[in-house]
């Protein structure tokens, strides 16, 4: 499954640049740099409180780095915003889910597609013309990514009310609804069960190989990142310990140290 | 086995989006449409109009302002009554300094006013949430108070501080009857729900409760919180402005600034937790309520032959509504139109049990 198989991996699409991160006096990120190429599935891993959700955090303009550069399609930038990076085509997930609790499943999927909307506040009262059409047309799309996830029977659930499993889903859907450019996946299959697990995989699997989207993804279970990515970065204590394709990361001994906690 | 979707297959998404999606439904609402524009104003007495169904409509359409905010945005509001001073004051202004302005475009400029100084006032969500936010805006209220009863501008230097509407006119006729006013009410509730309506169903709607429900992941999609808030804030506070200048104008027809006093603030924010945080349907509930209420509890007891002194009504009044808020928040935050909603499901599966 290692898939360079139908898709080509193409130029580097981001590029992160000795990113240093600390609150207060915890530093959660030293020097970090690596980048992520076009279509490819780029694995972050490392032990509990490595800095992985800090990185994508700095990646999509959360957290603001203290000393570094971030290179998105060619610009360089230090410190952007959550809304520049949403805009630019950077969409996540995020470890502990962060659904719209009171809106429907569908009603997610819209919300990731906002952007997009651009009729004003006066048509949309009207709810007529322009702004009925382009709802529909949005709601087509969402419609799609509903069929795609095979999500169709709880399109008007409160996804406060859905198992844990389907919020995922639901979640990976208000991502993939912005149609982004890079996703960027924490934890996506954190507290699955094994076959909620391998649906998550065919659903990664698939939107990397059918629309191209290029992926970053953190997650805890080896097996799964080994089949998956294609090149894997390892960080711990805040600091790069190991970077290449599965099978070199597997026998990278800093590697293997830091898993089992030997000393520093 | 009446209310039921069987055999109604929607053929496009437009069908599915639409606001009453079920046929029966719409039937319901074309029936109270019918009533409302047609059978009421028919039969009703003049008591009716002006003690019940004017204030009804009235409080309804602040209650969606309110409801906008704090249902569907998540920003409590203390400050409604103070919103509602300043779209009464302003078409007071408008009306008597401009006497050649149409009386819809008076009521929009004073919902225009209320929008601007609600952004004003809203600024400080961007900042502090919940409890505090309530405290800010409580600030606007009284501000309001203050600036209504102290700048006598406002007032047009009318020694006793309490002002009369003009005579109203549109196109020509006069309004004056309680079933005229009544009339230009429900157009302006009609067409004013219908848009808060489409607003919540839409993009804007979504921004709102995605701020509501997960205010970090609604930055991280894009929805700039800024925006979303202050709009939140701004249309918010048309609704409550407009309702003002009708509260005062059509309903009051004199008045002064106590008419809007911080009371007015909580009694449309329990009929919008009774009626249902987040939902327009709620608020029509949430005011006849507030107002049915009170009535029973004047009726009833006598009309059963029971001595009951007002005082005790009042105090009934009091805790009825504590109690009834403190269920609401609890157990239903959805309010009645949750309990509605939950009816008309069980119905849909009647007579088997699931
Ligand atoms: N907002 C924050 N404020 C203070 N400290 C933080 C914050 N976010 C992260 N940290 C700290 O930064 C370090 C890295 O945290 P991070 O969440 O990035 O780790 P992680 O690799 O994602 O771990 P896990 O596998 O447990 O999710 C931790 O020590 C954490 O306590
Ligand atoms: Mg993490």
């Amino acid at each position: 499954m290692t898939a360079t198989g139908g898709r080509r991996i193409g130029d580097v699409l981001l590029k992160v640049e000795d990113i240093s991160l600390s609150f207060g006096g915890v530093r959660a990120l030293s020097g970090v740099s690596f980048d992520i190429r076009k279509h490819e599935i780029r694995a972050i891993i490392g032990p509990n409180g490595a800095g992985k959700s800090s990185m994508l955090n700095v990646i999509n303009g959360f957290y603001h780095p203290q000393k570094g550069k971030i290179i998105f399609k060619d610009i360089a930038r230090t410190d952007i915003g959550p809304y520049d990076a949403a805009s630019r085509g950077i969409a996540r997930t995020f470890q502990n889910i962060a659904l719209f609790r009171g809106m429907s499943t569908l009603d997610n999927i819209m919300t990731g597609r906002l952007l997009k909307m651009k009729r004003n506040l006066f048509w949309q009262a009207l709810y007529w013309g322009p702004a009925r059409r382009e709802e529909m047309e949005h709601r087509a799309a969402a419609e799609r990514i509903i069929d795609f996830l095979e999500i169709q029977s709880i399109r008007k659930v409160p996804v406060g009310r859905l198992p844990y499993g389907l919020q995922k889903r639901v979640e990976l859907g208000r991502a993939l609804a912005a149609e982004p450019e890079l996703l960027l996946l924490d934890e996506p299959m954190a507290g699955m069960n094994v076959e909620e697990k391998e649906d998550m995989c065919r659903f990664i699997l698939d939107v990397n190989d059918e629309f191209g989207t290029t992926i970053a993804l953190i997650e805890h279970d080896m097996g799964v990142v080994m089949d998956i990515s294609d090149r894997v970065v390892v960080l711990d204590y805040g600091k790069k310990i190991a970077d290449g394709t599965p099978d070199e990361v597997r026998g990278n001994q800093a590697v293997i140290d830091a898993y089992l906690g030997v000393q520093h | 086995m009446l209310y039921r979707e069987a055999g109604q297959f929607k053929t496009s998404y437009g069908d599915d989006q639409a606001i009453f999606p079920i046929r029966q439904d719409r039937i319901g609402v074309a029936i109270i449409l019918l009533a409302a524009y047609l059978a009421i104003p028919l039969t009703a007495s003049p008591y009716l109009f002006t003690s019940i169904l004017i204030p009804f409509l009235i409080y309804a359409l602040a209650a969606i302002g309110l409801n906008l905010l704090t249902g569907y945005c998540g920003q409590v509001s203390l400050g409604t009554g103070g919103f509602m001073a300043v779209g009464a004051y302003a078409a007071y202004n408008f009306a008597i300094r401009m006497p050649e302005l149409n009386l819809l475009v008076v009521f929009l400029l004073a919902g225009g006013c209320a929008a601007l100084v609600g952004v004003v006032f809203g600024i400080p969500s961007l900042r502090i949430k919940g409890f505090y936010l309530a405290v800010a805006t409580l600030a606007a209220q009284f501000f309001m108070d203050w600036m209504f009863s102290r700048i006598k501008w406002f007032t047009n230097y009318t020694p006793s501080g309490s002002v009369n509407a003009p005579p109203l006119s549109l196109f020509g006729f006069a309004i004056d009857t309680p079933a005229e006013r009544y009339y230009l009410i429900l157009a302006i509730v009609t067409v004013m729900a219908l848009a808060a309506k489409n607003l919540v169903r839409g993009r804007v709607g979504r921004s709102w409760m995605a701020i509501r429900d997960m205010d970090i992941a609604a930055e991280i999609i894009g929805i700039r919180p800024l925006r979303a808030k202050l709009s939140a804030f701004a249309v918010s506070s048309f609704y409550a402005g407009i309702a003002g200048a009708l509260w005062a104008f059509l309903h009051l027809g004199s008045w002064e600034p106590l008419a809007f006093d911080i009371n007015r603030s909580f009694t449309l924010l329990f009929m919008v937790i009774i009626g249902g945080l987040g939902s327009i349907l709620g608020c029509f509930f949430g005011a006849a309520f507030i107002l049915i209420v009170p009535l029973a509890l004047n009726q009833i007891p006598t009309a059963l032959g029971i001595p009951i002194s007002t005082a005790m009504i009042s105090h009934l009044e009091f805790m009825i509504f504590g109690a009834l808020i403190v269920f609401f928040l609890i157990v239903e935050p959805h309010g009645l139109a949750r309990l509605w909603a939950l009816g008309k499901e069980k119905l849909r599966l009647w007579p088997f049990p699931h």
